[in-house]
């Protein structure tokens, strides 16, 4: 009981891959686009608190640094996504991801 | 018993006065909760009197008198207020997202709150010193945006929603703006001996003791450049006049709380008032000093610290006479009778605070919270002045003067002041050779 | 606690139908990690993570749902057509990561270091400017070329 009360850095990566996984379920079973951007979001988050916490562990900042240029590049990414998607939305008039179906043969 | 427990407890306070840190960073729970509730405290005490204070002022400057009746002067407008607020049947519309509506104003109320965790009201008077103070003071009241789109949003109605992308667009602007007049205050932290900043805003205000001289008169004109685009960003951001399109009440009947009644629009109401006191809070401490009183450097030594320290007492006392002055114009009807012997009891309490303000033990631990509190009152007193004063900006101006004219300016006055004091070196070694180089291949020079 | 309210939070952004409750929920979650980083003692990735993801990229979302909601996406299903297969390859992934989690339990030392230390801001700045100035500048230049794809794609025929 003692070893599990003691938050070890295995905790903060246990929680980092359940947010991932949760994430990948969002990404892959929602229909709406803005949902699935969404899940995009939590996945960098979990990667950025595995980043920091292993950055905790081995004492530099180099981690944290890695974390800021992740939250950097999801920014400009969901600045990019929502703009293709408003750019799609004005063309089908639905945020549904089934009828993302174009190139379908 | 009862002896030892005083002494105890006398002990306790004193081992509290005499420490040099805040509460937070002693890990000191329990003064850390008095903390709290005293700037909770405080802080309702100073949106009620802004209320009351906003009415007046506004009204002496539109040449009559404002709230007369309630009390002494109107002196019981804001109670009177409160308790209509709070007695209004609380309407939620009948489309509107329930969740969301009754979660908006808590957000803001959450946003404008939290910011004063870090407000230094003196070197050991904050509730805790986060390394990373200024930063977290503008990342959370960048939140209150989110408040503000939630409430329109669930308002499920045209009016909230155009004035919740209206006001938030705004915020979100101006944030931009704040955000560089903020950074080039913090680079004026690093010129100390180690060549570090910080971004704690205790430290901060150190660092304009250490340099002797308030960051807005450092490095003349830039601190002042600076200063005036923080200015003018806050007063946007809290959406306030001359920015006040989104709220005003002849442009969108009240933009994104339309539809909120009763105790929700108070808490809005609570919220943009702690909202103007934060970011008021952020200028006095990043460019005028803090607490530290006025000419600290200028006119030092014992006599100038006594004098200095003596003007809370002296505030309280001054406030005490006008009520006694007043008390003595009052109407001489019986119909006045309780309003002139409430008046005179509100003079007769703050008599008796100005006299223990006098008192040396207390005169030193107040003098910090009095000299900041005194600034962000000059602040207060500017907003409303500019509220009675300004015609309200059209909303593409607004965006326009947001964009085109703060951020450029934001930008060269955080390299002006980056590369200002080595601007020889840069002069010398960055300008003149290539300039030379460039004379010399158009002939114009050997 | 907190990775509580994470987990919660988390579920909520996926199984939600309405986007605006999955956008809240995913504040929550953003805050969370902020508070989280606070115990990792890294200060200023919370400070950057409230300002930019809590306040900055939750606004955008916000605003395109209220752009692109419409009524009838409410009426539709909530899950899309391949929702088991989703289901099956998440987890085929989170076995993937017990099995790694459980067999490299012992690689991490014993107890992490726990200095309190002060200046995690300034150590942050020289690094960043220092070593990875290079990384710093192609950042910059990646956020200008999003802004300059996002406001091209949004815009209406010019």
């Amino acid at each position: 009981m003692e070893s599990i009360l003691h938050i070890t850095t295995l905790h903060y990566l246990v929680l980092g891959a359940a947010l991932f996984l949760l994430g990948v379920i969002g990404v892959l079973t929602r229909r709406n686009v803005v949902i699935v951007l969404m899940s995009i979001e939590l996945i960098l988050n979990a990667v950025n608190l595995n980043l920091v916490a292993f950055s905790r562990l081995w004492g530099g900042v180099h981690g944290q640094i890695f974390a800021i240029f992740v939250i950097t590049d999801a920014a400009a990414e969901a600045a990019v996504g929502l703009g293709i998607l408003i750019a799609f939305f004005r063309n089908k008039e639905t945020v549904n991801i089934d009828e993302v179906h174009l190139l379908k043969w | 018993m009862g002896h030892d427990l005083m002494g105890q407890i006398f002990q306790y306070i004193q081992s509290y006065l005499s420490s040099d840190q805040t509460p937070g960073a002693a890990g000191n729970m329990f003064w850390v909760l008095i903390y709290i509730l005293a700037v909770f405290v405080g802080l309702s005490i100073a949106v009620i009197a802004m209320n009351w204070l906003e009415r007046k002022i506004l009204a002496h400057m539109q040449v009559r008198l404002g709230p007369m009746r309630v009390g002494p002067h109107g002196l019981l407008q804001p109670i009177a207020d409160a308790i209509k607020l709070l007695l209004k049947e609380d309407i939620i519309p009948s489309e509107a997202d329930v969740a969301i509506f009754w979660m908006a104003p808590f957000m803001v109320v959450l946003a404008a709150f939290t910011v004063f965790i870090v407000v230094p009201f003196g070197p050991t008077h904050a509730v805790t010193d986060m390394n990373i103070g200024i930063l977290f003071m503008l990342g959370v009241s960048s939140l209150s945006v989110l408040g503000i789109v939630m409430a329109g949003w669930a308002s499920n109605s045209h009016y909230p929603l155009i004035g919740a992308l209206r006001s938030s667009a705004q915020m979100v602007s101006y944030e931009v703006a704040m955000g560089l007049a903020v950074v080039s205050a913090i680079v004026m932290t690093s010129l100390n001996a180690s060549g570090t900043g910080t971004l704690s805003m205790i430290g901060i205000v150190q660092a304009q003791q250490e340099q002797g001289v308030w960051f807005i008169f450092k490095f003349f004109p830039l601190g002042l450049i600076a200063f005036f685009i923080f200015a003018v960003a806050m007063v946007a951001e809290t959406n306030r006049a001359p920015f006040d399109l989104a709220e005003a009440e002849s442009e969108l009947t009240a933009g994104f709380h339309t539809e909120y009644s009763g105790f929700r629009w108070s808490l809005f109401f609570l919220a943009e008032y702690s909202a103007m006191i934060a970011v008021s809070s952020i200028a006095v401490t990043l460019w005028l000093g803090g607490w530290l009183r006025p000419f600290p450097n200028l006119l030092n030594g014992s006599t100038w610290d006594l004098i200095f320290s003596l003007f809370p007492g002296v505030t309280f006392l001054f406030l005490a006479a006008m009520c006694f002055f007043n008390v003595v114009r009052m109407p001489k009807h019986p119909f006045f009778r309780i309003q002139t012997i409430g008046l005179a009891g509100f003079g007769v309490v703050l008599g008796l605070i100005g006299l223990v303000m006098l008192v040396p033990a207390v005169r030193i631990r107040v003098q910090d919270i009095f000299w900041f509190s005194a600034k962000v009152a000059a602040f207060m007193y500017l907003y409303i002045w500019y509220r009675g004063t300004f015609p309200r900006y059209r909303f593409d101006q607004l965006m326009q003067m947001g964009w085109k004219v703060l951020l450029p300016m934001g930008l060269g006055v955080l390299i002006l002041t980056a590369t200002w004091p080595m601007r020889h070196e840069l002069w010398s070694q960055v300008i003149t050779p290539p300039w030379h180089v460039m004379l010399r291949l158009l002939r114009l020079e050997d | 606690m907190l990775s509580g309210i994470m987990l919660i939070g988390g579920i909520l952004v996926i199984t939600r139908k309405n986007p605006v409750h999955s956008a809240l929920a995913l504040i929550t979650v953003l805050l969370a990690q902020a508070a989280i980083y606070l115990m990792l003692y890294a200060p200023f990735v919370a400070g950057v993570q409230i300002i930019l993801y809590a306040g900055g990229i939750m606004v955008l979302f916000l605003f395109v749902i209220m752009l692109v909601n419409i009524d009838r996406a409410a009426k539709e299903r909530t899950f899309n057509s391949q929702w088991l297969v989703g289901i099956v390859a998440a987890t085929a992934l989170g076995g993937l990561f017990i099995a790694v989690y459980t067999k490299g339990n012992n690689i991490f030392p014993e107890h992490a270091l726990s200095l309190i230390e002060n200046d995690n801001t300034q150590k942050v700045a020289t690094m960043l400017y220092g070593q990875y100035m290079f990384a710093f500048e192609i950042a910059s230049l990646l956020l200008l070329v999003a802004i300059i794809g996002a406001v091209v794609m949004a815009k209406k025929r010019i």
